[in-house]
C-alpha cells in the first residue's frame, strides 16, 4: 500500500479529483484488453501536464514505487496491467492536438490523444495520418506509439514508428528528457525517440509526441476475390508484392471467419469459399486504373473463382463490413477469444496458414484466421472458455506452438500487440539471451529502482 | 438479503453475459457519459468488470459498485456499437435489481416507487394537488417555451427550467376510450406513459386526433400505471413486478391489433423490458410475450402500418424548418429512425433539416438527470449545439423525457427554438 501522506503529495500535485484511491476506482484500472489476471493499484493518479508527470515519476522513484502508463488500456499483451503496490499513471486527460502545421506536415499532440480523433482532424485539413490500429476509436496516440501499433495499412503506409519524428518524455528521475525534430531529417543525438517507440512504458513516459503527416491518396479501388483453396489465395499475395504493386491494405479471411462473418452480419459472402483476399489499391488516379487491373488479373490467373470489384463508395464500404466484422463475428462464437498477432516474412503465409490449421486440430480448438495477409502479420484466433481449465491449458499449448511455429518460419512474436507480460516468458526463444541481458543493462542504467511498468516485455 | 455471498449467487445468473464482454474496450468511443468523465467505471467495459469481480467476491464494496452502475444514461449506444453483442442494459438492469435487493432502497426511492408510482390513482390525486400549488415559488423562464424555474424548490432540482404540470392533464380530460374501428379495420391499444398523460397532454390529444383521422379504433383504459421503468432502473423489482401485472390486466380487458406509445422509452420497456424482466409463467410473462411484437411508437405505426407518406409539397418561404432528435430508446433499442423523420415530412408546411449526431443521446437518462444534473446538462448543452446549427425553428423528437431535456438546455439560453413532439407537428396538419 502507498501511505497516506504520499497520497496527499499526488493531490497536490494533481489536484484531489486526479487521484483515485477507492477501492473500486482502484479495481476499474487493474486490467486490460488481453486475457490476464486483473492486477489492482494501489492509487491512480490523473496528471494534466508534462510538469505533473516529472514530479509523479519523482515522486514515485524516490519512494520505490512501481508506475503503469495507462491510456485507453486496450492493450492486448497486458502492458497496462499494472503492479498491486504500484500507481496506474492515467494520460487521457492530456489530451490536445497542440498544433497542426499543414505547411511542414506534422503535428504535435499530447499523450493522452484518441487515434481516430487525430486522424480526423488531420483529414479535415486536407492531410492524412495513416496508421489504423483495430482499437483506434478509442486508442491514444502515446499507448500507439509505446506498442508501436500497426494496422491494416502496414504493407503501404508502415506503422506507428514510421511517423514518429519527435518524443519529449520524462525519465524515472523525473527529467523531462527530448529528441527528435519537427524537421523531416534529424541526427542529433542517439535516436531515443526510435528508442521510445515500442517500449511499452519501461523506459520513460511521454508527454509530446510530433507525428509526420502525408498528403492522402487522391483515389482508391477496392475488391474481394474469393479462393477455393487457401493455397491459391497465399500465392496470389506473394504474386501481386512480386509484381511490384504495393497495395494499401491486403487482407486475408478463412474459410471459418468467412462462415464466422456470415452467420453474423448475412452480407452474403461464400460459405464455402476456402479463402477471401480483400484488396485496396490507392494512390493517382492513373496508377489506381492501371494497378487494379494488374491485380484483378493476377488473382484470376492464380486460381480465383471469382473477383467482384467495388464499383462505388458504396460498394467499397461493403468489402470492408466484411472484413471488419470480423473480430465481432469470431467474439460471439465463445465466451474467450485469443488474439494472436505472430508474423511471418509475408512468402511464409501459406506455411503459416497450414501451421495454424494443424494447431487447430491438434489442440481441438476452433481458430479463425483472418489478418494482414500483405505484410505477414495474421490474426489466428482461437475460440475457447477462460473458465475451463482443460480448454484453458490446451489453448495456452496452442499458443506457445503457435509462436515457435511462426519462429520457424523466420517470423516473430508479435508484429504489432507488443510482449507485455503475455510474451514476455517467449521472448528469449526470439532475440536470445544476449539480447535481453542487454536490454536488461539499459533498463538497470536508465531506470534504477525499475519503477517504469517493471515486469513488462523483459521480465523482471 | 444481507449476506455478500447471496448477492454473489444472484449475480451468478448474469455470468454467461457478464464474461461475453472481451475487455476490448470500444464502448469508450461511444458512451456520452465517459465522454465527459474519461474514468473508466463510468463506462460499460468498467461497470461490467466491476460485477464481474463482485461475483467473484474480489471486491465487496457493493455500494461502490452501486454507485457507479447508476451513473449511466441507459442509452445503449455501448450495446448498440459493442463488437462482442454483449447484452448491456440487460445485464444493467438485472444487477441493478440485484444490488438493491442487496442494499436496499433509499427511503425516498421507497417512498416515491412504493408510495405513489405504483398508486396510479393517488399518484393523480398528489399530482393534481401539486399541480395547484406549483404556481407557488416558481417564476417563468422563458415565455417562448413556456418553462419555468424555482428558486424555492432548487435545492432540490438545481436551476432546471421546466414545463409546468398540466392542470388538465390526459386521465382527466379523457379518463378511458373505447372508440370503434373506422376505415384502417385496426384497433389500437393506447399507452400515452405519464410524461405525456400529466406534463404534455397535447402530445396524447394529437395521437388520438391523427388515430381517429386514420379510422383507427382506440382502446384506452382507465387507470393505467406506469411502464414501470423508472422503479426497475432504480432497482426496484417490486414495483415493477406490481406495474406490470396492473398494466397488463388492464389491457388485457380487450383485444387490440397494435399497442401505440407516444414516448420512446414506454415503447422499449414494454417491447424489451416486459418480456425480458415478467416472471417466469405468471400471467403478465404471457401476456407480454404476446403483445410485444404488435407493440410499436406511434410514428413507427403510422409508416409501417398505414403507410403515411410525405406530402411531396413544397412550402416554399413559409415553410417551417424542423429538425429531429432521434430517442436513445427508439433509435438505438428499437432501430426506428426513419418513421418519425418521415411523419415531419407528412406535414405539408414543414420543411425537415437533419442536425448533427442527431443519435447521440441528449443526457437525459430518466433518474440520471436526477441524480447527475451538471453531467446530464453538459452532455444537453451539445444536443442544443447540434440543434442551433441547424437553424431550425423546432426540434421535433419521439420521447417526452427527452422533450424535457431538450427544453431545459434551450431555456437555459432563451434560444428561440420551439421542442414538439412529431405527433403534433403531423396532427397539426390535419383538418
Amino acid at each position: 500500500m502507498i501511505s497516506k501522506s504520499i497520497i496527499k503529495e499526488f493531490e497536490t500535485i494533481c489536484g484531489k479529483d486526479g487521484v483515485m484511491t477507492s477501492e473500486v476506482d482502484r479495481q476499474n484500472y487493474s486490467y486490460d484488453a488481453a486475457v490476464l489476471d486483473p492486477v489492482v493499484p494501489a492509487a491512480v493518479v490523473r496528471p494534466g501536464t508534462g510538469g505533473e508527470i516529472g514530479k509523479i515519476v519523482a515522486l514515485c522513484n524516490d519512494n520505490s514505487i512501481p508506475v503503469t502508463v495507462r491510456g485507453a488500456g486496450t492493450n492486448l499483451s497486458g502492458g497496462t496491467i499494472p503492479m498491486g503496490n504500484g500507481i496506474v499513471l492515467l494520460t487521457n486527460r492530456m489530451n490536445r492536438i497542440i498544433e497542426l502545421n499543414d505547411v511542414d506536415m506534422y503535428v504535435r499532440v499530447e499523450p493522452g490523444v484518441v487515434t481516430a480523433t487525430l486522424a480526423a482532424q488531420v483529414a479535415s485539413r486536407g492531410l492524412f495520418y495513416p496508421p489504423d490500429p483495430g482499437s483506434q476509436a478509442v486508442s491514444t496516440i502515446a499507448g500507439n506509439v509505446a506498442e508501436n501499433a500497426g494496422g491494416l495499412r502496414g504493407l503501404k503506409y508502415g506503422v506507428t514508428k514510421d511517423y514518429v519524428m519527435s518524443i519529449e518524455f520524462y525519465d524515472a528521475m523525473g527529467r523531462r528528457v527530448t529528441s527528435g525534430s519537427k524537421t523531416v531529417k534529424c541526427v542529433t543525438g542517439y535516436n531515443l525517440a526510435g528508442l521510445m517507440t515500442s517500449s511499452e512504458g519501461t523506459l520513460g513516459i511521454f508527454s509530446e509526441i510530433t507525428l509526420k503527416l502525408i498528403p492522402p491518396p487522391q483515389a482508391s479501388k477496392a475488391m474481394m476475390a474469393i479462393y477455393d483453396s487457401v493455397e491459391d489465395a497465399t500465392q496470389t499475395v506473394a504474386a501481386i508484392i512480386a509484381d511490384k504493386i504495393v497495395p494499401c491494405t491486403l487482407e486475408l479471411m478463412d474459410n471459418f471467419t468467412i462462415n464466422a462473418v456470415e452467420d453474423f452480419s448475412k452480407a452474403g459472402l461464400p460459405r464455402d469459399a476456402k479463402a477471401l483476399l480483400l484488396i485496396e489499391v490507392d494512390g493517382h488516379p492513373v496508377q489506381v486504373a492501371e494497378d487494379g487491373a494488374k491485380v484483378e488479373a493476377i488473382c484470376r490467373k492464380l486460381g480465383a473463382r471469382h473477383v467482384q470489384v467495388a464499383q462505388n463508395d458504396a460498394e467499397k464500404a461493403k468489402v470492408w463490413e466484411a472484413r471488419r466484422a470480423a473480430l465481432s463475428a469470431l467474439a460471439r462464437l465463445k465466451p474467450t477469444l485469443v488474439l494472436e498477432d505472430a508474423t511471418v516474412p509475408r512468402s511464409k503465409i501459406p506455411a503459416m496458414v497450414s501451421a495454424i490449421e494443424g494447431l487447430s486440430r491438434k489442440y481441438n480448438l476452433p481458430i479463425g484466421t483472418f489478418g494482414h495477409a500483405g505484410d505477414g502479420n495474421l490474426h489466428p484466433t482461437i475460440l475457447t472458455d477462460r473458465r475451463d481449465n482443460d480448454q484453458w491449458h490446451r489453448t495456452e499449448r496452442c499458443v506457445s506452438d503457435l509462436f515457435d511455429a511462426a519462429l520457424a518460419l523466420g517470423g516473430t512474436l508479435s508484429g504489432e500487440h507488443g510482449i507485455g507480460i503475455a510474451k514476455s516468458g517467449f521472448l528469449k526463444n526470439e532475440v536470445g539471451q544476449s539480447s535481453i541481458d542487454f536490454s536488461r543493462a539499459m533498463k538497470a542504467a536508465i531506470d534504477p529502482n525499475t519503477i517504469l511498468n517493471p515486469g513488462k516485455i523483459i521480465g523482471c | 438479503m444481507s449476506d455478500i455471498n447471496e448477492l454473489a449467487q444472484s449475480l451468478k445468473d448474469i455470468e454467461n453475459q457478464l464474461t461475453d464482454c472481451m475487455k476490448c474496450g470500444m464502448c469508450q468511443a461511444v458512451c456520452p457519459v465517459f465522454k465527459e468523465t474519461g474514468n473508466e467505471g463510468d463506462v460499460a467495459r468498467g461497470k461490467i468488470f466491476l460485477l464481474e469481480r463482485l461475483s467473484d467476491l474480489m471486491l465487496t464494496d457493493a455500494k461502490g459498485v452501486k454507485t457507479r452502475l447508476d451513473k449511466c444514461l441507459m442509452c445503449g449506444t455501448c450495446a448498440s456499437n459493442c463488437p462482442s453483442g454483449v447484452k448491456i442494459l440487460e445485464i444493467f438492469i438485472k444487477a441493478r435489481a440485484a444490488l438493491t435487493e442487496y442494499i436496499g432502497l433509499s427511503p425516498v426511492k421507497k417512498l416515491i416507487f412504493r408510495g405513489m408510482l405504483k398508486h396510479p390513482e393517488r399518484m393523480n390525486a398528489l399530482i393534481e394537488a401539486a399541480s395547484k400549488l406549483q404556481g407557488l415559488g416558481t417564476s417563468q423562464a422563458d415565455p417562448e417555451l413556456g418553462t419555468q424555474c424555482s428558486k424555492l424548490l432548487s435545492r432540490f432540482i438545481g436551476d432546471r427550467h421546466f414545463l409546468p404540470l398540466s392542470k388538465n392533464p390526459l386521465h382527466k380530460t379523457t379518463p378511458s376510450l373505447d372508440s370503434p374501428v373506422g376505415k384502417s379495420g385496426i384497433k389500437v391499444a393506447f399507452f400515452p406513459g405519464c410524461v405525456t398523460d400529466k406534463m404534455n397532454p397535447e402530445i396524447g390529444l394529437a395521437t388520438l386526433k391523427v388515430l381517429k383521422h386514420h379510422g383507427v379504433g382506440v382502446f384506452m383504459p382507465k387507470g393505467q400505471a406506469c411502464c414501470g421503468i423508472p422503479a426497475l432502473a432504480s432497482g426496484d423489482r417490486k414495483t415493477f413486478d406490481s406495474l406490470l401485472d396492473q398494466n397488463t390486466a388492464l389491457f388485457a380487458e380487450m383485444d387490440f391489433d397494435y399497442l401505440i406509445t407516444p414516448c420512446a422509452t414506454c415503447t422499449a420497456t414494454i417491447k424489451e423490458i416486459w418480456p425480458m424482466m415478467a416472471r417466469n409463467n405468471s400471467k403478465s410473462r404471457s401476456r407480454a410475450d404476446e403483445w410485444a411484437p404488435k407493440t410499436m411508437d406511434i410514428s413507427q405505426f403510422l409508416v409501417d402500418v398505414l403507410h403515411v407518406e410525405p406530402s411531396g409539397q413544397n412550402a416554399g418561404q413559409q415553410a417551417l424548418s424542423v429538425t429531429y432528435h432521434d430517442p436513445c430508446h427508439l433509435q438505438k433499442s428499437l432501430g426506428v429512425s426513419s418513421q418519425p423523420r418521415q411523419i415531419i415530412r407528412a406535414n405539408p408546411g414543414c420543411e425537415f433539416v437533419e442536425m448533427n449526431a442527431a443519435g447521440t443521446c441528449c443526457g437525459n437518462g430518466g433518474s440520471f438527470n436526477l441524480q447527475n444534473y451538471d453531467l446530464s446538462r453538459s452532455i444537453g448543452m451539445k444536443k442544443r449545439e447540434n440543434i442551433l446549427s441547424t437553424g431550425a425553428s423546432i426540434v421535433a423528437t419521439s420521447c417526452p423525457a427527452c422533450m424535457m431535456q431538450i427544453r431545459d438546455v434551450l431555456s437555459q439560453n432563451h434560444d428561440n427554438v420551439k421542442v414538439k413532439h412529431v405527433i403534433e407537428i403531423y396532427a397539426d396538419s390535419l383538418e
